[in-house]
């Protein structure tokens, strides 16, 4: 078992006629034969997509049709800032179950106005500003490396891109491997929380042990130590490891992403790590350990 | 973004918000006639700098018990004489670094007669995703302060983006601040004015600090401190303008020409990442190992051999630096490319510190390969951990 994503997941591409869109369909395409099932532009619809080595996808001018026409369950968008919440909207009202948004650089009130619309569907959105969701040799929406993942028993949550890697290499490396690879993203206003895979994770048989990687800024990792304390009181529980990044950051400056700011004397480190910690979860000082403190974790 | 006080009361005047009648000046020449502008007995002589805290601010050229950075005057001539003691001089705040900031600007106003400051600001709350009027009776004081002593005395009212700010949210707002006759009628243009002109402009931050109930029972928006969401500059050219670079680091400037997340930090350690979380990370492992990271620095994820040249010319730009370290972890960033940029950068401006590269991900071999090649003096690093040693071992040493 996996989370989110699987072997059967169909995606669709929004911003598939792009550079970035087009480089990083043909990865998807390439890591264990990912189902991309087509492509959206309201310019291009009925034409075909071609890839540097041949590949071809149907381009549709609407998600609806595209939907219609492939039974996707999936929409990866890569349109750039300006129309990023448009293609998200357009993603919610065609109904698709799940919509990743890897586009950074959506203004904050837009994500205000996706939101609301999003509390009032069924559609779930990871991201944005986010790497995506990869289930090793399954499945890969999304930025991620395909190469450093390894089939296992670790499930991964971040709101950094890199910090995800570090965590997946490492858990490669020490022999665990993963079930699935979540990133939230690095915005303050995101379709997908902590809780939300935390839960998920629990849920999952195959995942034993999970990696939350957390930065400065909001309380969602103070959230989701309450939430892990809450449910260990009924019984669910499993070894986990985390770490935050942003100790050394000084107060009021954006750190990068869009939501990594210390304000109004919170969202420091210090009190996430406490609490993190109080939930049990052995939280790493060094971003180098991430995979020897989830061994240790598991081993305690 | 941020912008001076002025500016901001000016943005919101357009609004229909109330403020008081203003003018800045640049030199003390213009002092005298700025003040005539206005119709007296009270003015107020404000310093126009990015950090608050003004008030309890002191000037470091002027003696302990010279005034602050917000001056009231009774007469023309208090005006000028405070505009030629300020100008120009360094004024050091709760929010400033010790170093402080010239006051470049300041800003004359019709001063006001009070009878009760109040807190407002206007932010994303980020917890429900909605934008939110966060509301206090405690006005005129450090809101951190409030909120850590008596957070009972902070309400927070966050709007439906659908509706807008409604009847709802307005009568909670007026009942929080206890207002009544003029000033809850006021209330009920300013509150829709002020979400009218965050939403609109795409703010991240609009706090009023404080807003007054002046003793004729209306309300005026006596301090305004604006900050714009940089996500959202590209559909506002008009904000452009409105932009101080003398408030900005000139390596932060020198890094937003390249679309390069560059924050200038204390320390000597200077690092190239890509990620932002694993730039944070780098900087929090460099004082794991006992030395200050310079700056924090993220090349983005898909940065060209140009942008890492541009981003390795600003961190040896910095005096402060003793030393380099770079930290890629190849997703979509290809190590390759950030080992010519580095070659292509030590070519250009020398290198006169050391330097510790860690490459990870795509195209690790040849990025690797590409460095050793080069001639460079360059110290390899298998991880993080490893490189964090090295770099701050080589800047002990030195």
């Amino acid at each position: 078992m996996s989370i989110l994503i699987d072997k059967n997941t169909k995606v669709l591409v929004q911003g598939l006629t792009g550079k970035t869109g087009t480089f990083h369909t043909e990865q998807a395409l390439a890591y264990h034969g990912t189902q991309m099932v087509g492509g959206i532009n309201p310019k291009k619809g009925g034409e075909t997509w071609e890839g540097s080595k041949g590949e071809k996808l149907p381009i549709f001018a609407t998600v609806a049709e595209g939907r219609d026409k492939t039974d996707a369950n999936a929409s990866v968008i890569y349109v750039p800032p300006a129309g990023a919440a448009a293609a998200i909207i357009e993603a919610i009202e065609a109904e698709i179950p799940l919509i990743v948004c890897i586009t950074e650089g959506i203004p904050v009130t837009d994500m205000v106005k996706v939101k609301a619309r999003l509390e009032k569907s069924s559609s779930r959105l990871i991201g944005p500003n986010c790497p995506g969701v990869l289930t090793p040799d399954e499945c890969k929406i999304g930025i991620m490396p395909g190469n450093i993942f390894r089939k296992g028993s670790v499930g991964v949550v971040s709101r950094s891109g890199t910090l995800t890697y570090e965590a997946v290499f490492q858990t490669t490396n020490a022999g665990l491997g993963q079930t699935t690879a979540v990133g939230i993203g690095g915005d303050p206003v995101k379709g997908t929380e902590f809780i939300d895979v935390l839960e998920m994770f629990l849920a999952d048989a195959e995942t034993q042990s999970i990696i939350m990687i957390g930065e400065i800024g909001g309380s969602a990792e103070e959230d989701a130590a309450q939430f892990l304390r809450d449910e260990a009181k009924k019984g669910r529980k499993k070894p986990m490891a985390g770490f935050i990044a942003g100790r050394t950051a000084p107060a009021g400056r954006t750190m990068g992403h869009a939501g990594a700011v210390i304000s109004g004397g919170k969202g420091g480190a210090e009190d996430k790590i406490a609490a993190m910690e109080a939930a049990g979860i052995k939280v790493s000082p060094s971003p180098a350990r991430l995979g020897q403190t989830l061994v240790e974790a598991i081993g305690r | 973004m941020n912008i001076h006080e002025y500016q901001a009361k000016e943005l919101l005047r357009g609004y229909g918000v109330p403020v008081a009648k203003g003018v800045p000046l640049t030199s003390a020449d213009e002092a005298e006639a700025a003040a005539r502008q206005l119709p007296g007995p009270l003015y107020v002589v404000k310093s126009q700098i990015h950090a608050g805290g003004r008030g309890k601010g002191k000037f470091k050229e002027l003696g302990p018990d010279a005034k602050g950075g917000v001056r009231l005057a009774k007469t023309v001539e208090e005006v000028v004489s405070n505009v030629k003691e300020m100008l120009g001089n360094t004024l050091v705040t709760k929010q400033t670094s010790e170093a402080g900031k010239q006051v470049n600007r300041l800003y004359i106003e019709d001063g006001a007669d009070i009878d009760r400051e109040l807190y407002l600001s206007i932010l994303v709350d980020r917890t429900v995703g909605r934008i939110a009027f966060v509301a206090s009776t405690e006005g005129g004081m450090d809101i951190e302060q409030v909120a850590h002593d008596t957070p009972e005395k902070i309400v927070t009212v966050p709007v439906d983006p659908s509706t807008g700010l409604g009847d709802a949210e307005l009568k909670q707002l007026i009942e929080a601040y206890k207002l009544d006759g003029a000033a809850a009628e006021d209330a009920k243009s300013l509150f829709p004015a002020l979400y009218k002109a965050f939403t609109e402009k795409d703010m991240s931050l609009l706090e009023v600090n404080p807003l007054i109930v002046m003793t004729d029972g209306h309300l005026r928006v006596l301090d305004a401190k604006v900050s714009f969401d940089n996500n959202a500059m590209f559909r506002h050219p008009e904000l452009a303008e409105l932009r101080d670079v003398t408030e900005e680091d000139e390596k932060e400037i020198e890094a937003s020409k390249y679309d390069l997340a560059y924050v200038a930090l204390d320390g000597n350690i200077g690092c190239m990442v890509n990620g932002a979380g694993l730039a944070m990370a780098t900087m929090d492992i460099i004082k794991l190992y006992g030395a200050e990271p310079a700056n924090f620095l993220d090349v983005g994820g898909g940065a060209s051999k140009e942008k890492v040249t541009a981003a390795f010319k600003i961190i040896t730009a910095d005096p402060a630096v003793k030393g380099i370290l770079v930290n890629i972890f190849g997703g979509i960033m290809k190590c390759d490319v950030i080992a010519e940029g580095v070659i292509a950068a030590v070519k250009e401006v020398g290198l006169k510190v050391p330097l510790v590269v860690r490459l990870e991900g795509t195209n690790v071999d040849l990025g690797k390969k590409i460095l050793r090649e080069s001639g460079l003096d360059v110290v390899p690093a298998d991880d993080l951990d490893d490189a964090a040693q090295k770099i701050v071992a080589a800047v002990k040493g030195n």
